[in-house]
């Protein structure tokens, strides 16, 4: 339970994005190493460790913290890797490390006591329980929300739990529980958990066909797309499937996550920090999207209605469709 | 006693009660597996449904000789699911944990961790078994290899391979059974009892891709990885598991039986489970360390 300021956590996928977040007024920034122990593997991102040294430094110089996301699952014999990760970003600095595996928690619990333990939503803990054994086996200060409770669920679980919470609020959207989802390696042989990639762009191939366009990973398709139309990106969780005699959007419509409406509601419920998704994104989306969000959330500390919080973050919708997940109760 | 013993997962389907205790009869009189679950681990929703058919359906299978284990939820989310959990870990045989929240209430007694819970590596296996974890069947995406470094590391623990039926992929929160049939999850109306195996997701252009179990998502094709038995005890993994279908598990656990000891090679046992009414074709990629989907090969 909190009664102070919401923290709002921006994404740096490279150096220059956290200058422009820090810049743009996040209380902190999270970014990870330019390898598999971070669940944002993608060519041209992430952080050497000279980066991150010189990335902590000027947050820290701006009065900003910088959080360590080292959120994969580490791979069998090769555990060292992980706790190398861990131990870069604790000589670097790093305010906190977000983490989700045993034996990446257990290791920084162990040696880097001076780093404050995050447990990274990979982790999946959504009951008091779960919460409890992270928070009593290696000391974690604050828990990422699965994107899977409603507002009222996470008022309650900040009731029964003494750790922070953090909730995505904006970006990309998870419909399955983050951490336990193999469909990306199920289709491709790479997955979030063993390998920090999710559908993975080298998988992906946009055919052209009579009058359409198809949109493949690893050769299933995902989407087909009439001219003219729109082409997205096939994320296998937001593809059309046919099931039970429809055709549909079986498992979420191709929406990102916005929950700025729900800033007030997740304060009231006890959330300590907010937390934008994405950084696999440019420098310019993450100002603008900082900015907005900074904005929002500085009203929302200062008591505006729910007009004006919607009219700060009305143009943050780059035209594409927008939900408020699982906060609201219908969306199961 | 042979080498390489033989798991029943428990039913991830919303099997009525009727269903489950001739389903268990026959495994309790027919079918040569050491071990095997019970309980409901996809939906709490189901429990009051499934519930009170256990206690027979235990009681049958112990006389039977077989060792029973009780799994648990893999996604709780209500007190009552909470409670369920922590009820059942008092239990004095064997639980199967799928969810962090067990832990607590069963740390220091003997517990197996299940598909769901991530252990991707020896560090956290042994965080586990001195908690009380005796048998660990990994997350599926995880090849033989990978599993077979882990059981090297941790000899002292058995590890367990997921081989038959369809692969469970992901959990939400969002029930797809009830979005299809234009519902949400609090007012479903059990419409996933309809799809006692799961109902099949294809693509745009007619592959078979996954299937849909409520609020989970599984691989349409069926994972039937038939290893020699030398391929297991090589890599120190003692265990196989099954994982309930409509199709003739006793002749699945047969099959399997005979692959342990040696008496039907890899081929002749795929060729034995390909004619059984399956849902699906047969893959085995990811123990190959491959795809998940990819046609099922020897090694």
């Amino acid at each position: 339970m909190t009664s102070g300021r919401m923290e709002l956590v921006c994404p740096a996928g490279t150096p220059a994005t956290l200058r422009a977040a820090v810049q743009a007024g996040a209380d902190a920034v999270y970014c990870g190493f330019r390898d598999e122990t971070n669940a944002r593997n993608f060519p041209g991102l992430n952080f050497s460790a000279e980066e991150l040294a010189e990335g902590v430094r000027f947050a820290h110089d701006h009065g900003s913290k910088v959080l360590v996301a080292i959120n994969t699952f580490a791979r069998v014999n090769d555990v060292g890797l992980w706790k190398k990760a861990a131990d870069t970003a604790a000589e670097c600095g790093a305010n906190a490390i977000i983490a989700a595996d045993i034996a990446v928690l257990d290791h920084v619990a162990k040696n880097h006591k001076q780093v404050r333990l995050h447990l990274s939503v990979q982790a999946a803990a959504a009951t008091p329980e779960a919460i409890g054994f992270y928070a009593t086996s290696f000391g974690i200060r604050r828990v990422v929300l699965p994107r899977v409770l409603s507002v009222q669920e996470i008022a309650a679980l900040n009731r029964a739990i003494e750790v922070e919470t953090e909730a995505f609020v904006f970006g990309g959207l998870c419909v399955m529980i983050e951490g336990r989802c193999y469909l990306s390696s199920y289709a491709t042989g790479k997955s979030p958990n063993l390998n920090g990639v999710c559908s993975p762009p080298e998988m992906v191939s946009y055919d052209d066909e009579p009058n359409s366009t198809a949109a493949r990973l690893s050769g299933f398709t995902i989407d087909r797309y009439e001219p003219g139309e729109p082409v997205g990106y096939p994320t296998l969780c937001k593809g059309k499937f046919k099931a039970g005699g429809k055709t549909s959007y079986l498992f979420e419509d191709p929406v990102s996550l916005n929950a700025g409406g729900m800033i007030a509601g997740l304060k009231a419920a006890g959330v300590t920090a907010l937390k934008i998704e994405g950084r696999q994104r440019g420098k310019g989306y993450v100002t603008e999207v900082v900015r907005a969000f900074r904005k929002a959330v500085d009203a929302v500390e200062q008591g505006g209605d729910a007009i004006e919080i919607d009219r700060i973050l009305a143009g943050q919708s780059e035209g594409s469709r927008q939900t408020a997940g699982a906060y609201s109760k219908k969306w199961r | 006693m042979s080498a390489i013993a033989l798991t029943l997962g428990p039913v991830f389907f919303h099997w009525s009660p009727d269903r489950l205790s001739d389903f268990y009869r026959r495994i309790a009189d027919e079918a040569p597996i050491d071990r095997v679950h019970v309980g409901e681990v996809v939906c709490g929703k189901r429990m009051p449904f499934s519930d009170p058919a256990w206690p027979e359906i235990i009681e049958r299978l112990e006389r039977a000789g077989k060792e029973v284990v009780l799994s648990t939820l893999a996604a709780p989310a209500t007190v009552r699911e909470r409670r369920s959990i922590e009820d059942l870990c008092t239990d004095e045989r064997l639980v199967e944990i799928n969810d962090v929240t067990a832990l607590p209430s069963r740390s220091g007694k003997p517990f197996v961790t299940g598909p769901f819970l991530n252990v991707y590596n020896e560090a956290s296996a042994r965080f586990l078994i001195q908690r009380g974890a005796t048998t660990i069947c990994p997350p599926v995406e995880l090849s033989l290899a990978a599993v077979g470094a882990m059981a090297g590391a941790c000899p002292e623990t058995e590890f367990e391979i997921f081989a038959f039926g369809r692969l469970p992929l992901a959990l939400s929160g969002r029930c797809y059974h009830a979005r299809i049939h234009g519902l949400h999850k609090d007012s479903c109306q059990f419409t996933c009892e309809r799809d006692p195996d799961g109902l099949a997701v294809d693509t745009l252009d007619d592959q078979q891709f996954l299937a849909i179990n409520g609020v989970q998502t599984l691989s349409n094709q069926v994972q039937a990885f038939c290893p020699a038995p030398a391929d297991l005890t090589s890599r120190g993994v003692r265990r196989i598991r099954l994982s309930p279908h409509t199709c003739d598990m006793v002749e699945v656990a047969k099959t399997y039986r005979a692959l342990a000891d040696g008496r039907e090679d890899p081929k002749a046992a795929r060729f034995i489970l390909s004619c059984l009414d399956l849902p699906s074709t047969l893959v085995d990629g990811y123990a190959h360390g491959k795809p998940g989907w990819q046609a099922a090969t020897s090694i």
